[in-house]
């Protein structure tokens, strides 16, 4: 496997607030990569100094062995090899997708085939109709559509379900995933967890500027191995007790009740617990 | 991935490509045609038949006026249009995101100038009719006279379009742009000699306005216009034709130095 993106000791402040601070990562070649925190965490600064958006303060940047930072022309043989996924964009509304996307190609040394894409992306019936026309799922669409039309080995998106149902949300996953299937490597920053854990391959917990810790989803916070919780009701009283062994446990409470043991739940930690643990926090 | 079988388009033949896309979106959106196409000519109409009176021998207000309001329709064109249109843009995310695309900044810029340079070129020509057919306008009748207007439409409309980009900074969102940049559009009218026979303005008035390329844009656009005989009714008792386009380059230049220092891709 070869790196894509290399991130060490990154550090951005504005004025006298840090965002980023001391970021170190590793993006490997064909991952989905997610950068996982509460809003204000840092996410979107450190995506946009990968992406050639902001400055860096200090620390190491490599995208596809390139310096983001790099000014000149240099930067746009490599914005060739990348596709840029933004937060929330309202432009092009007086042009159709089809228009909007085959401009696009035009920007690019090698790019994918409009209509294919349009496909890809599912907005094929809605190819001839004008952008400010488009549900904001759709709107979504297009802008993938967009960030995807150089044909990139590279592809960023921020926040790319925000405001989405569930059933747009499913469908979004199923074309990243499709994406990564085609060989692209894919970083995207979210808050919600249950994006994190139906995408990702692996994640990074970022809060106050750092990152805390980086694993596979069902892996992350030691959730594999962490204690289940056992619950059940006994004269009268709740009764809770953590264990690494929860099957000899209630086996031991049934022989107790010689039977069905009252009230009886056995709860391992999810993602979410684990994760409002690690940023300390509460929901949002 | 070989992506270097691909050749990389050049700035130009990409910026041949925004260009269209300029005017399909220009061409979609009414009411900034309306705006900038026709109410110059509702100002033509109004003004033409208010003042229908002759200001010299053989030269009627209205020609006074078409010829102010042709260097009026470079202003409105370049400067208004995009100093309005870039905030919005910049507020939509349309410019952060092409700036996340390979496509050279140089592009965008070629672009704007196309389709600066065709809703100008829209604005003369409906000017020009309008004036012709309505208010019996004289054409200019020699060789000499439309290529003199030729060069002022060519330099006096890049000076626009650059100033325009520059000032583009200025407003500090895309709703409140109209708001900014429009009264100093309307002001510079009426102290460059657009609605008012320039040399009939008080003097103070007069000199401000010499600081600012509109009035040399109109007295260019009155030499083409208006006899010669009138050149003498003129402040300096002249055309000034040399010192009208060495004024205008001049600020086309400082346009430059301007847009160069102070465009943003992303509002801050």
């Amino acid at each position: 496997m070869s790196t894509v993106i290399s991130v060490s000791g990154l550090k951005k402040s504005y004025g006298s607030t840090t965002a980023v601070n001391g970021v170190n990562l590793e993006i490997q070649k064909g991952e989905i990569f997610a950068l996982l925190g509460p809003n204000g965490a840092g996410k979107t600064t450190t995506v946009e100094i990968l992406e050639g958006f902001r400055h860096r303060d200090s620390g190491d940047v490599r995208v596809l062995d390139f310096d983001p930072a790099t000014k000149g022309h240099a930067g746009q043989a490599w914005r060739d090899r990348i596709g840029i996924v933004l937060q929330s964009t309202n432009d092009a509304g007086d042009l159709t997708v089809f228009e909007s996307v085959s401009h696009f190609a035009h920007y690019y040394g090698s790019p994918k085939d409009p209509r294919e894409v349009i496909e890809l992306v599912g907005l094929s019936e809605k190819s001839d109709a004008l952008g400010r026309t488009l549900s904001g799922g759709q709107r979504r669409r297009l802008d993938v559509a967009l960030g995807i039309i150089g044909n990139p080995e590279v592809i960023f998106l921020d926040e790319p379900t925000t405001g989405f149902d569930p059933e747009a949300r499913r469908a979004f996953w199923a074309l990243i995933k499709n994406l990564r299937d085609e060989g692209a490597t894919i970083l995207l920053t979210t808050h919600y967890l249950d994006e994190a854990e139906a995408l990702a391959d692996r994640v990074a917990v970022i809060n106050n500027g750092q990152i805390i810790e980086v694993a596979t989803p069902d892996q992350l916070g030691g959730r594999a191995t962490s204690l289940a919780t056992i619950n059940w009701r006994e004269g009268g009283e709740l009764m809770t007790e953590r264990s690494a062994h929860p099957t000899e446990f209630v086996k031991k409470l049934s022989e107790k009740f010689s039977g069905e043991i009252p009230e009886l739940s056995v709860k391992r930690a999810s993602l979410e617990d684990i994760y409002l643990e690690m940023i300390g926090g509460t929901h949002e | 991935m070989n992506k270097s079988s691909g050749k990389s388009p050049t700035a130009i033949s990409i910026g041949i490509e925004r260009g269209k896309l300029e005017i399909k979106q220009f061409m979609r959106q009414r009411e900034s045609v309306v705006f900038t196409m026709l109410f110059p000519l509702i100002l033509l109409a109004i003004f033409g038949s208010v003042f229908s009176n002759s200001i010299a021998k053989g030269v009627t207000f209205s020609q006074y006026f078409v010829a102010g309001m042709i260097a009026s329709g470079l202003v409105n064109t370049g400067f208004q249009q995009l100093a309005i249109m870039i905030p919005v843009e910049r507020d939509f995310g349309t410019l952060k995101r092409l700036r996340g695309t390979p496509m050279p900044a140089s592009s965008y810029f070629i672009g704007k100038s196309i389709l600066v340079t065709l809703s100008m070129l829209i604005q003369v020509a409906l000017l020009l009719a309008a004036g012709v057919i309505f208010f019996g306008v004289n054409l200019p009748t020699t060789g000499e006279k439309w290529l003199l207007l030729a060069a002022l439409l060519i330099l006096g409309s890049a000076c626009s379009t650059i100033l325009g980009i520059a000032f583009s900074n200025v407003p500090k969102s895309g709703r409140g742009a109209s708001a900014v940049v429009s009264p100093v559009v309307i002001v510079l009218q009426f102290f460059s000699g657009v609605f008012f026979i320039f040399t009939d303005l008080p003097h103070w008035m007069q000199q401000v306005a010499a600081i600012f390329p509109l009035k040399w844009m109109t007295q260019g656009a009155r030499s083409v216009f208006l006899p010669d005989s009138f050149a003498t009714r003129e402040v300096a008792g002249n055309w000034e034709t040399g010192k009208t386009f060495a004024i205008i380059a001049a600020w086309l230049v400082l346009g430059l130095l301007w847009a160069i220092r102070s465009f943003k891709w992303e509002r801050d």
